[in-house]
C-alpha cells in the first residue's frame, strides 16, 4: 500500500484514523463503562447501560425518533420529487437559476432558518398577528412548540438533500425511454410509474440516506420549534453529555442510533437492489 | 437540444397518423406539467418567505411585536458594538480559514493517491463513512477523544473537528475532477520528459485548481455554518457565530439575532456567488484542453 506515492497518503490516513476511527472506538468502549456514583468512570465493563437503554422509555424515544426519521424522508420525497422534476424540464440557464434558488435557502445556517420559522409561527408571530388583524381568529393558534412544528422544520431544513440527488437522477434519465413509452400509448401516470421513478430510484435512495442519516440524531430543530414532549434521541444523548453527566450511557445510546440509522441505509440499498436496479451514485 | 421542443411542442407537432389516444394523452401531460410547475413555483415561495420575513423584521423598530413599527438601523448598530458577537465572528472566520487550509493540504494528496490505487474500495471508506455517521455521534466520539488525551477544549480542537469532516469533501471534489480529466495529458507530459513531480505539480495540479478552489469554499460554508459537531468540541473561549446564536435562540426571539442572522445570509450568497465564479473561471481552461489533445 505504501508503494511509490504512499508517503502522499500518510498524513491524510493517520488524519482519518486519529479523529474518526480512534473517537469511534473510544464511543463504542465507553458505552461498556462502569459508571461510578459520582459520574467517574471505573476501569470495569459492563453491559448495564445497554440493559437500561432496554427500558421503555428510552426504547419509545429512541423509535419516535426513527419514525420522525422515516417521516421527515418520506415528506421530504414527496415535497422534493415534484420540485426536482419540474427543475429537471427547464433550460440549462433557467435550470441553474433554479438550482441557486432552491439550494441558497439551504446553504444558511440550520439554526437560523429554525429560528425564522419561530419568528412566522410564534403566538405574537407573523402569521398569528396577521390572522387576528384580519378577524380570522381571537387568540393565537399554537402553531408552534408541538410535534408538527418540529416535523415542518426538519423538512425544511433537510429538504434539498432529496431535491439535488433526484435532480441529479432526472437529468440524466434518458428522454427516449419515456417517449417509448408515450408512443406505446401509456398516459402519464403509467410512464411515470414504470419509466420515470424507476430510472430516478438511484437518485431518491441517495436523497433518502441523506435526509434520514441528518434527521435520525437532530436535536437543534427539537430544541427550538419543538415542545416539552418532542424530545429525541439526539436531545436526550446531548443531555446525557453536558447536564446529567452520564457519559457511558451517553456513548450506549449514540452506538444504538448510529447503529439503527446505518440499519435503515442498509435496508433501503437491499430494497432498492432486490428491486432490481442500479448502484446509486 | 430536442428537450425543450418535445416538452413544449404540444399536440400540433404529432405526426398526423397518430391515434387520438396518443393527442390526449399530450393533452393530460400538459395538465400535469403546469400543476407541478405551479406546485413548484409555491415551494420556492415557502422555502425563501422565512428568510425574507426574518431579514424584513432585522429592520424593525419594535422590539417585541410582530406588527411593523418602522425602519431603523438601531439593531446592525448595537451589533457592531457588542465585543462578544465580534469575538465569535472572529472566532468562526479563524477556524473555518484553518480548517479549510489544512483539509486541502490533506484532502488532495489523499484524493491523488487514491486514484493511483487498483482497490480504492477499503480505503476511501474511511473518507467516505464519516459522512454516514450523525453529526451527533461524530461530536461526542471527539470530546471523548479529546478528553481522553486531555486536551483542552478551544479553537484547536474545533479545527481538529472541521478538518476531519472538510476532508472527504475535498477527496470527493478532487477525486471526480482526476477521473475526468482521464491519464492522457500526464502521460503525454512523462512522454515530453517529464519527472513525475513535474507532470503532477505542472500538469495535474492546474487541472484540479477549480475542483480545489470549489472544495474549500464548499468547506469554508461548512466550517462556518457546523452547529452540532462544534457544539460538542467547543471550548469557553472559542464560541463561534452558530454557538452564540445558539445561546441568543434558547433565550428567545430577539432583533438582534435577526440582524446577525441577516448578515449571515449576506455572507453566505456572497460565498455562494464567489463558488459559482471560481466553478466558471475552471470551465474556460478545461475547455481549452480539450481540442488541443483531438489535433495529437
Amino acid at each position: 500500500m505504501l508503494k511509490r506515492g504512499g508517503i502522499l497518503a500518510f498524513f491524510p490516513l493517520a488524519w482519518m484514523i486519529v479523529f474518526f476511527v480512534v473517537p469511534t472506538v473510544l464511543v463504542v468502549l465507553l458505552s461498556f463503562r462502569k459508571r461510578g456514583t459520582l459520574g467517574e468512570i471505573l476501569p470495569e465493563y459492563t453491559l448495564e447501560h445497554y440493559r437500561r437503554l432496554a427500558d421503555p422509555l428510552y426504547m419509545g424515544i429512541l423509535l419516535d425518533s426513527l419514525i420522525v426519521a422515516a417521516a421527515v424522508t418520506l415528506l421530504c420525497l414527496v415535497l422534493g420529487y415534484p420540485l426536482a422534476y419540474h427543475i429537471s424540464r427547464q433550460s440549462r440557464r433557467r435550470q441553474r437559476v433554479w438550482l441557486f434558488l432552491v439550494i441558497l435557502p439551504f446553504m444558511i445556517n440550520f439554526l437560523i432558518r429554525s429560528y425564522a420559522w419561530v419568528i412566522l409561527l410564534r403566538a405574537q408571530g407573523v402569521v398569528n398577528t396577521a390572522l387576528m388583524k384580519l378577524g380570522l381568529i381571537s387568540q393565537p393558534l399554537p402553531l408552534l412548540y408541538n410535534d408538527g412544528a418540529v416535523l415542518l422544520g426538519m423538512v425544511y431544513g433537510l429538504l434539498p438533500f432529496m431535491v439535488l440527488p433526484v435532480y441529479i437522477s432526472l437529468e440524466r434519465l434518458d428522454r427516449r425511454k419515456l417517449e417509448a413509452a408515450y408512443d406505446l400509448g401509456a398516459t402519464p401516470l403509467r410512464a411515470f410509474r414504470h419509466v420515470t421513478l424507476p430510472l430516478t430510484m438511484p437518485g431518491v435512495l441517495t436523497g433518502a440516506t441523506l435526509v434520514f442519516v441528518s434527521s435520525a440524531g437532530m436535536f437543534v430543530v427539537p430544541e427550538v420549534m419543538g415542545g416539552a414532549q418532542s424530545a429525541l434521541i439526539g436531545n436526550v444523548i446531548q443531555n446525557q453529555f453536558l447536564s446529567a453527566r452520564n457519559w457511558p450511557f451517553g456513548s450506549a445510546m449514540s452506538v444504538v442510533l448510529t447503529l439503527a440509522s446505518l440499519a435503515m441505509i442498509a435496508l433501503m440499498y437491499r430494497a432498492f437492489r432486490t428491486a432490481g436496479g442500479k448502484e446509486p451514485i | 437540444m430536442g428537450r425543450n421542443e418535445t416538452d413544449l411542442g404540444g399536440a400540433g407537432r404529432e405526426p398526423a397518423g397518430r391515434m387520438e389516444r396518443a393527442n390526449r394523452g399530450v393533452t393530460s401531460r400538459n395538465v400535469y406539467r403546469r400543476a407541478v410547475a405551479a406546485y413548484s413555483a409555491a415551494m420556492l415561495a415557502v422555502l425563501h418567505a422565512p428568510l425574507v420575513v426574518l431579514i424584513a423584521y432585522s429592520f424593525n423598530d419594535s422590539r417585541i411585536n410582530a406588527a411593523w413599527s418602522g425602519f431603523t438601523w438601531k439593531w446592525y448598530v448595537s451589533l457592531f458594538g457588542n465585543e462578544r458577537v465580534l469575538e465569535a465572528l472572529g472566532n468562526s472566520l479563524y477556524i473555518a480559514a484553518m480548517s479549510t487550509v489544512i483539509a486541502a493540504l490533506l484532502g488532495v494528496p489523499a484524493a491523488v493517491w487514491l486514484h493511483r490505487l487498483r482497490r480504492r474500495a477499503l480505503w476511501s471508506g474511511l473518507f467516505y463513512l464519516p459522512q454516514l455517521m450523525p453529526d451527533i455521534f461524530m461530536g461526542l466520539a471527539l470530546l471523548i477523544l479529546f478528553s481522553r488525551l486531555s486536551i483542552p477544549l478551544g479553537k484547536w480542537t474545533v479545527i481538529a473537528a472541521h478538518v476531519t469532516f472538510c476532508v472527504p469533501v475535498v477527496v470527493l471534489f478532487v477525486l471526480a475532477r482526476l477521473s475526468g480529466i482521464g491519464r492522457e495529458l500526464e502521460e503525454a507530459a512523462y512522454d515530453l520528459g517529464a519527472t513525475p513531480r513535474q507532470a503532477f505539480f505542472r500538469v495535474t495540479l492546474p487541472l484540479l485548481v477549480p475542483a480545489i478552489v470549489s472544495a474549500m469554499l464548499l468547506s469554508f460554508t461548512m466550517s462556518l455554518d457546523d452547529f452540532v459537531i462544534t457544539f460538542f468540541v467547543a471550548g469557553p473561549e472559542s464560541t463561534t457565530l452558530p454557538l452564540y446564536i445558539y445561546g441568543l435562540v434558547k433565550r428567545g426571539v430577539s432583533p438582534e439575532v435577526n440582524a446577525l442572522s441577516a448578515l449571515m445570509v449576506a455572507v453566505t450568497i456572497l460565498l455562494l456567488a464567489g463558488a459559482e465564479l471560481a466553478r466558471r473561471r475552471g470551465e474556460t481552461p478545461s475547455r481549452a484542453v480539450q481540442p488541443k489533445r483531438k489535433e495529437t
